[in-house]
């Protein structure tokens, strides 16, 4: 029984080696785990600079049209086009799969590409922006209004009562659900292989179509997403006691 | 307009919901003296929240007129900004910042909209805490007090700002019973020096010793306005006698 355990443990060790460690297949996966890093940390920024636009003009529209509308003027014609716009946006992105989006943005959109990172880290932001501006318009719309009504009654005009008072305090509630989005974003980049990126899952396909070996490569590259968002899971964790802790 | 010290004028102001449906607000004609504590009473939905929330536009109206120290606010042209600077407002629950310590919670506004200095706005904080038995929280954050104290903080962080007009909108309806004593004293002190007040609550002690003239306010319309000593003792219209018979 033991003995049985033992060699198949040294079976998969040696399996390993002669898979991954020879001829440097290891460094493969490695390059792939950074273009992943890449287009994630890209497609974050991206969507987080989207998605603060996004959620912006929303929340502008759904707070101020009742009194743009009575106040009349173009400032009511404006807002209400601008978030048309942004209500089309949210639906044509939430609405379709991100491997679609992906393959559109490199095979149509920018079809003279001939790298595809640029455009996955493109096409991925797109998608996040999407999601991450209903994350922030939830955490806005999460902020008691007597909060936004005390700060327009002391005199603050609509950005200063959203900058000073609505939005810190929006932050703080949204920022663990943020840390998710980016965990979800992590793993999503892993169908960037479509467009002929070389991210961790490709590499690891790719190792595997090389060796015909399946097994080991899979394996390690699932182990290794795993631990990434097992790490970033718990520093989302001590981020919500931390700021559990100071709310008292 | 200024000349007999009116400070407030409303001439005819409406305000209907679903297209005039509701009316909360049907035809309301008043004047507000510089230095005079008027008191507003009504059952509840009569609209006299919805009058007093009018005066400094966080609701807007239909129609109607608001002159604010001469000034129409409810012109599309006018600042709505720059005269709430000088109406202040405390709500029935507090709606202090809870992001920001006692101390700035009283000086975000002083310092941003005035252009105070840091330690100008400090000092006059402390003196107006000092005022209302609080000079010892200006480090406290507003999760740390009571009601009680919330709503003294709210009454000097209005105070900070220099106002013309304090609206209060039923400031002791959400504390509980031995916490509303040490506001109504915060607000007769104030009335003793003479501040021009607006306040909607359902306390008749406070009304009968301090108000100048109290307003009864029913199905959006003024029914009846006396000063205190007649308003309780020799009510005219049947509504406001079935009230007092309610309510004392």
């Amino acid at each position: 029984m033991l003995d049985k355990l033992v060699s198949s443990v040294t079976a998969l060790a040696d399996e390993f080696q002669e898979v991954m460690l020879e001829g440097g297949r290891f460094e493969f996966l490695l390059d792939g785990l950074g273009n992943t890093f890449i287009i994630t940390f890209g497609a974050l920024a991206i969507g987080i600079v989207l998605g603060i636009f996004v959620a912006a003009i929303r929340t502008s529209y759904d707070k101020n049209k009742e009194s743009l509308k009575l106040r009349g003027g173009i400032g009511y014609v404006i807002l209400a086009v601008m978030n048309t716009i942004c209500k089309f946006y949210l639906t044509i992105t939430r609405g379709t799969p991100v491997v679609v989006q992906l393959m559109i943005s490199y095979f149509i959109i920018f079809s003279l590409a001939d790298n595809g990172i640029p455009v996955a880290i493109f096409a991925f932001g797109i998608n996040s922006g999407a999601y991450v501006a209903e994350i922030f318009r939830a955490g806005i719309m999460s902020v008691d209004h007597g909060q936004f009504e005390a700060g327009r009654s002391l005199g603050f005009n609509y950005f200063q009562t959203m900058r000073f008072i609505v939005i810190p305090q929006m932050f703080k509630a949204v920022l663990p659900t943020l840390c998710n989005e980016f965990i979800a974003l992590l793993k999503e980049t892993s169908v960037a292989g479509y467009v002929g990126v070389i991210d961790l899952t490709k590499a690891g396909n790719t190792i595997a179509g090389r060796t015909f070996e399946y097994f080991i490569p899979l394996i390690t590259v699932a182990v290794i997403y795993l631990v990434l968002v097992m790490i970033l899971s718990w520093l989302v964790g001590i981020l919500e006691r931390r700021l559990r802790k100071s709310d008292r | 307009m200024t000349d007999n010290g009116v400070i407030i004028k409303v001439e005819n102001l409406k305000k209907h919901y679903n297209g005039g449906a509701v009316k909360a607000l049907d035809g309301i004609n008043c004047e507000i003296k510089k230095g005079e504590v008027v008191v507003i009473v009504g059952p509840s939905g009569s609209g006299k929240s919805t009058f007093l929330r009018s005066l400094n536009l966080l609701e807007i109206p239909t129609s109607g007129k608001i002159y604010f120290d001469g000034n129409d606010i409810t012109d599309k042209k006018a600042n709505i900004n720059i005269h709430r600077q000088r109406m202040g407002m405390v709500f029935q629950h507090f709606n202090l910042f809870p992001n920001m310590n006692v101390l700035k919670n009283m000086t975000k506004a002083p310092i941003t909209l005035l252009g105070k200095s840091k330690e100008e706005a400090e000092s006059k904080a402390l003196e107006l805490l000092e005022r209302v038995g609080l000079k010892d929280r200006a480090d406290a954050y507003p999760s740390q007090l009571s009601g009680g104290q919330k709503q003294r903080v709210a009454i000097v962080r209005a105070l900070a700002m220099n106002p013309e007009v304090i609206l209060f909108d039923e400031p002791t309806s959400a504390l509980d019973p031995e916490m509303v004593g040490e506001v109504l004293d915060v607000m007769k002190q104030l009335a003793n020096e003479g501040m021009t007040m607006v306040v909607v609550t359902h306390e008749m002690g406070f009304a009968r010793e301090v108000a100048s003239r109290v307003i009864f306010i029913d199905e959006g319309v003024i029914m009846e306005e006396a000063p205190p000593q007649e308003f309780f003792s020799n009510p005219k219209c049947d509504r406001l006698k079935d009230f007092l018979s309610k309510v004392l």
